[in-house]
């Protein structure tokens, strides 16, 4: 393995590819590409809401039904309650101070946005199959 | 508060307001109000999924006065959101920094955001209310 003399840290520690604040790269980029897929996701949303606007229930229901809608729309639902965790997560990080209060919150967001992703991803799934 | 008593940087009061200050904390301020909303999304999907009549009630509740406001409100944000977003995003590739580029592009995010929720709006008015 070649070592950098420079690199002060761990070998071990490089591989597992973790830099000084353990996994912020991670968040980082993830928080970014999430921001990407929903600048596509959330216009087909807006686009796919306003062309049912005046639907009937069982226009709707058939809309959201179609393969490639209720595709996107699950993709949608996971990767908005991703994007929001961790952008909550940042806000929290920032301005709650007390270290109980945080973690408290930091773990609350995360049930919630499985929840509420699982939730949406059931009731799409529900339609889509027709149970 | 904080368990350590270091110094802070200096509050928010003694800044004269600009317009990159205000992108800024709406951004945040957004964010927050969007990851409130999901609930909102994953609240239709399940109604559809309910069948017609609660999907009726869920039409009913957004139909309605302040439901036509939270989802202004919400549309206002994800537009305001999105925009802003790619603005971000665009800086994170290192362009637009300059301060007239940076004041430019704040103000751009603000006005097109209140264009586009303004399109989808004369959209939904002029096909006849909401739900």
């Amino acid at each position: 393995m070649s070592t950098n003399a420079k690199d002060l840290r761990h070998p071990l520690k490089r591989a597992r590819g973790f830099g000084s604040a353990q996994s912020g790269v991670g968040h980082w980029w993830t928080q970014r590409v999430s921001a990407a897929a929903l600048v596509l996701l959330s216009l087909w949303f807006v686009f796919t809401v306003l062309s049912l606007l005046h639907a009937d229930y069982s226009t709707a229901k058939a809309a959201v039904a179609k393969p490639w809608n209720a595709l996107l729309l699950i993709l949608f639902v996971v990767t908005m309650f991703w994007h929001a965790v961790l952008g909550l997560q940042v806000v929290i990080e920032d301005y709650v101070h007390t270290r109980w209060k945080e973690v408290v919150l930091l773990v609350a967001i995360k049930f919630l946005a499985v929840l509420g992703a699982l939730a949406g991803v059931l009731a799409v799934l529900r339609i889509a199959l027709g149970v | 508060m904080a368990d350590t008593r270091r110094p802070l940087s200096p509050h928010l009061q003694i800044y004269k307001w600009q317009v990159q200050m205000v992108t800024s904390i709406l951004h945040r301020a957004t964010g927050i109000a969007l990851a409130v909303g999901t609930l909102l999304v994953v609240w239709g999907l399940l109604s559809l999924a309910a069948g017609e009549a609660v999907f009726d009630q869920f039409k009913i509740c957004i139909g309605s006065a302040p439901g036509m406001m939270l989802l202004f409100g919400w549309s206002w944000a994800l537009f305001y959101h999105l925009c802003n977003g790619i603005r971000h995003l665009l800086q994170d590739t290192g362009a637009g920094y300059a301060i007239p580029q940076f004041v430019r592009s704040s103000w751009l995010s603000v006005v097109v955001s209140l264009v586009l929720v303004a399109i989808v709006w004369a959209c939904v008015l002029t096909s006849g209310g909401a739900a």
